[in-house]
């Protein structure tokens, strides 16, 4: 098998070795992701070691805190919901459009420090004991993966306590916490970054408008 | 060369033609009729090569060959680059093999995902096992894009939508579903505990009729896992595969305890792997003391034999546990043009041949 390599070619003839620029090839009892991390460029700048979907540099400790208190939060949210949804003809007279950037701008600052909220839109932190599982660095919706460390950090990010561990944490607090066992749909990446507070109260605005026509 | 009876679950009009479809049954596989008979099942993992030659495949193949009712063909796991699971599938299904075709969320997204299902099942697999993958922090290429577009429940909803309701996620018609027998992977050795039982509900939910277990080293947290699992009543609707396999050495135990997320190994394994003189075989042993184990609680229908770059042994754990009482599972039969077929491959594959475009054309015309 060792010579079968097969050669790159130009319209001329075979091309020219071109400069290889990978790793070394892993010896016995090693393995190649261990090569890969060996021989990575060392500079004195090294991030820390966590997903690349967020590289946010905070300490979990707000987060952390909703989640302990998700009850009190949930009760908070029912009225704030309810409240919003009162003011529905305000938000329509004048226009959904124009009340977005500030809400949105509004809703990214409370629940970003609140929550870590990643603004996928589509908010279910009802469902996930005040735990944002888009903080979960595989943006799992439905459930912990099989990766959590027996500590309960996340198997990506080490410092990390596991999204999911502390969601099933703080559904246990919380009066509709079995919420949590509902089959989330996969998000709608195209309703990143836009604001669920208003999504959520234009929907039940027209659910109780419709209900009220049959 | 006589003629060999046929096989309970084989075509009887050629092997490589599909099986009947059965009433009750979602898909026309083995793996789903024996475990439907009510027999203990055996799945096993192939251990994709890094290589374009489909005779490491096959080779891969053979060595489970009589032993085992579904091959797992896995999907990049630990985010390490292998064989594609789709390319290990159509070789596989080939040969007449049973593979379980593995799809991680880790490296496509919905689109990919929904068309490899149709791609899969018109190659004849019957088996498609949804997983979340690895995170590529764990394999070589850790620079690559993590995708999770999907979950493994989303997943299992997406392929339970496409086979039940012929139609994929934006609603569009498919002239012809696939026939499917829908799988998931549970960890029961990882937090939260209480959670995991109910987050097994939800698979099931979302469309999961086997379940294969991480390794489970520690029998009684299994039981307890499976005692909720029964409260629930989750072992009525799932087939739930427990997954076991040997330890080479209490080193390499150390080693998978430290680095491998996920995989739970309590120190008396440990300290009898350290204590037994040829450690490999102690590991075989462990194992075959943990099927023997499993196999007698209640609600487990099978086990997956996860034997990593150990895959000759598989056939002797499964056979020295006695847990196929007798029974054969489908195994290929040898044709006398396999051979000829894999030597004339052989010879296409290593002949270093070097043509030019402008040869290329040339010869042409």
């Amino acid at each position: 098998m060792a010579e079968n390599k097969t050669q790159s070619t130009t319209a001329a003839g075979p091309a020219s070795a071109a400069a290889e620029s990978l790793p070394p090839v892993a010896k016995a009892g090693e393995t190649q992701a261990s090569v890969v991390k060996k021989t990575a460029p060392k500079t004195d700048y090294k991030p820390a070691d966590v997903s690349p979907q967020r590289r946010v540099q905070r300490s979990y400790t707000v987060r952390l805190w909703s989640i302990r208190h998700s009850r009190a939060l949930e009760w908070f949210y029912a009225r704030f919901a309810s409240m919003f949804l009162k003011l529905h003809p305000i938000w329509k007279a004048i226009g959904y459009g124009r009340v977005e950037a500030p809400i949105k701008f509004v809703e990214r600052n409370v629940k970003g420090f609140m929550f870590d909220c990643r603004m996928c839109g589509q908010c279910v932190l009802s469902s996930t004991g005040m735990s944002c599982p888009m903080n979960c660095p595989k943006q799992l919706r439905n459930g912990p993966c099989g990766g959590v460390r027996a500590n309960g950090n996340c198997e990506v990010e080490p410092n990390m306590p596991c999204v999911w561990v502390k969601a099933w944490e703080g559904s246990r607090n919380m009066a509709h916490g079995d919420m949590i066992l509902n089959v989330q749909k996969p998000v709608d990446q195209s309703l990143r970054e836009t604001s669920a507070w208003l999504r959520v109260t234009a929907q039940a605005a027209a659910s109780r408008e419709h209900g009220a026509q049959t | 060369m006589a003629k060999r009876p046929v096989h309970i679950d084989e075509n009887p009009e050629g092997v490589h033609l599909p099986l009947e479809p059965l009433p009750g049954h979602s898909s026309r596989g083995r793996l789903e009729r024996v475990l439907r008979r009510g027999e203990f099942a055996v799945t096993t993992e192939l251990n994709p090569p890094d290589s374009a030659d489909p005779e490491d495949v096959y080779n891969r193949a053979k060595v489970f060959d009589g032993w085992v009712d579904g091959i797992n063909a896995v999907d990049a796991s630990g985010a390490n680059c292998h064989m594609s699971s789709v390319g290990i599938c159509a070789l596989l299904t080939r040969m007449g093999y049973a593979p379980i075709m593995q799809i991680a969320c880790r490296d496509k997204n919905r689109i990919a995902i929904q068309g490899d299902v149709l791609g899969g099942a018109a190659m004849g697999v019957a088996n498609i096992l949804c997983l979340t993958g690895d995170g590529v922090q764990a394999g070589d290429q850790p620079g690559a894009k993590p995708v999770f577009d999907l979950d493994s429940i989303s997943l299992l909803e997406t392929i339970r939508i496409m086979r039940d309701n012929g139609k994929f996620l934006s609603g569009r018609k498919l002239t012809t579903p696939p026939q499917l027998f829908l799988g998931a992977a549970v960890n029961p050795f990882a937090p939260p505990f209480d959670f995991r039982p109910l987050h097994l509900g939800k698979k099931i939910a979302a469309g999961a009729q086997f379940v294969q277990t991480q390794y489970c080293f520690d029998v009684p947290m299994f039981k307890t896992f499976m005692q909720k699992a029964r409260d629930l009543g989750h072992t009525e609707k799932v087939f739930v595969l427990c997954g076991v396999g040997p330890l080479a050495s209490a080193k390499t135990a150390k080693w998978i305890r430290s680095n491998v997320p996920g995989i739970h190994i309590p120190d008396a394994i440990i300290k009898r792997l350290e204590g037994a003189e040829d450690q490999k075989k102690e590991g075989k042993r462990i194992c075959i003391d943990i099927i023997n184990e499993v196999k007698e609680i209640a609600g487990v229908s099978g086990v997956h034999v996860m034997a990593y770059r150990q895959e000759e042994y598989v056939a002797e754990i499964v056979d020295e546990s006695g847990v196929l009482k007798g029974r054969r599972p489908w195994q290929r039969e040898a044709r006398q043009d396999d051979r000829m077929v894999a030597e004339r491959l052989d010879e296409i594959l290593q002949k270093n041949k070097i043509e030019t475009q402008v040869d290329l054309v040339k010869t042409a015309h």
